[in-house]
């Protein structure tokens, strides 16, 4: 579907006006604006019949628009003292679209340079990705899901009928986690497993960290493709910490014991 | 230290850096050296690995020196290394370009220019690290100013902010030919 495509690449109002006074080969500077609003409400329409989501900055657009197409019908009224005399309704919008454009040129610009990792290439690609620890690459689930079967399998196998009654909440586990990143910085994924003996402990652990990942307050690292997978501190640690204390004191309130899962 | 021997040093030194060496950096292994001298020798190798066309180049980029593959050899390292690098799209692009030539300055500004919400865009700049908060603007709401980082100097091969591409004055920009004919009808039919 041609239109479709051509109307998803417009980045905002400012870009779908460029295209149409591009199109008409009408000058900015001197927009029909008429022509212009027709063509603009056209394209509006067009993206509605086709259940595209039209952002609220194209339908203020489109009332501006009209708002300048109404002023420039209006006649200049005699002997009113007009603050707007002389002034082109369009003088703004003018303006606006001039600086857009300039950017839009910068921008092409910049998409010619010769890109890290694109066109040139360092020893180190380290700039286009997130800053990750160095030598250091992000793991995937599946590689924390085999990290996790190593863990689970170097449990020792008589412990069938373990009968006691142990309590252990994700919560629990990732202040445990938060507090041993906090005063090592880094931790194997592994040694976070250190001293765990059960089957369910390691679950609830795994539990914690994911969570822990899910607020930014740990990233996951893998120094080699199936090597060992570590843990360290990122931005969000303090909030994360903030938080879980938070909900703990909440909860040593109402006595509930939240997310908790009981042998 | 014999000249041989310092074009040397700095060659191993260029290649097992993890990103750009700064002259300061450079100046402060080789301690005793002096920064013309390394100067000297940074353009003479830089110069040899252009004559040459070699594999590598020297490159001036954020504030220091390093070696990159020239643009030529492109495919051939993607075909070795694999995988898609991330396309820079062009909501991306115009943000980035906003905040390298308007900086330091706030989202509303950006998005005063761009005329879109660009709340998303920021926040994956500031996650890719091409930009980063530098202050808070003195207006009410007290919001971040963004500027960018050395890591967008890197991506885009830039020496640092005063190379970037000069921006164009208003007057410059022109779409085009303005069809002035058609103008005057229009106005024409508009009154």
């Amino acid at each position: 579907m041609s239109t479709k495509v051509q109307l998803d690449i417009f980045e905002g109002p400012l870009d779908l006006l460029l295209h149409l006074i591009k199109k008409n080969e009408v000058g900015v500077a001197d927009i029909p604006i008429a022509t212009i609003t027709e063509q603009y409400l056209a394209a509006l329409e067009l993206m509605e019949s086709l259940n595209l989501d039209v952002a609220g900055e194209f339908l203020v657009m489109a009332a501006t628009l009209i708002h300048i197409k109404s002023r420039m019908l209006l006649p200049a009224e005699e002997g009113e003292p007009d603050a707007d005399e002389g002034v082109d309704p369009r003088e703004e919008l003018v303006r606006r679209l001039l600086e857009y454009q300039r950017f839009k040129d910068a921008a092409a610009e910049l998409e010619q340079r010769e890109l890290l990792t694109r066109d040139v290439f360092a020893r180190s690609p380290a700039a286009t990705e997130e800053a990750p620890a160095p030598g250091f690459r992000e793991v995937s689930v599946l590689d924390l899901l085999s990290a996790l079967k190593r863990v689970i399998e170097r449990l020792p196998k008589e412990n069938v009928h373990e009968v006691i009654m142990d309590r252990i909440t994700v919560r629990e586990k990732m202040t445990l986690i938060l507090d041993t990143l906090r005063s090592r910085g880094k931790v194997l994924f592994e040694a976070l497993f250190g001293e765990v003996k059960s089957r369910l402990e390691i679950v609830v652990s795994f539990l914690a960290m994911l969570e822990l990942v899910k607020m930014r307050a740990i990233r996951i690292f893998q120094e080699e493709l199936n090597g060992t997978i570590a843990i360290e501190a990122a931005v969000g640690i303090d909030q994360a910490a903030e938080m879980v204390s938070l909900r703990d004191a909440e909860e040593g309130e109402n006595g509930t014991s939240g997310t908790q899962i009981d042998h | 230290m014999e000249q041989a021997e310092l074009r040397s040093i700095i060659e191993s030194l260029l290649f097992v850096a993890d990103g750009p060496m700064t002259l300061q950096r450079l100046a402060e292994v080789l301690e005793g050296v002096g920064r013309e001298e390394i100067s000297a020798a940074l353009a003479e190798f830089q110069a040899e690995l252009e004559a040459g066309h070699r594999g590598v180049r020297l490159a001036e980029v954020a504030g220091g020196y390093q070696l990159r593959t020239p643009k030529a050899n492109a495919d051939w390292v993607k075909k070795l290394l694999g995988g898609r690098p991330a396309r820079m799209g062009r909501a991306t692009l115009e943000t980035l370009a906003i905040i390298a030539y308007r900086q330091p300055v706030t989202r509303a500004e950006v998005e005063a220019i761009r005329g879109v919400d660009v709340d998303g865009v920021i926040n994956a700049l500031l996650e890719r690290n091409l930009i980063r908060t530098v202050a808070r603007k003195d207006v009410p709401g007290r919001p971040f100013l963004y500027g960018t980082t050395p890591e967008f100097l890197q991506l885009f091969n830039l020496k640092d902010l005063t190379h970037l591409p000069t921006l164009k004055e208003m007057e410059e920009v022109v779409l085009p030919a303005a069809a002035s004919e058609e103008a005057a009808v229009e106005s024409a039919e508009e009154s």
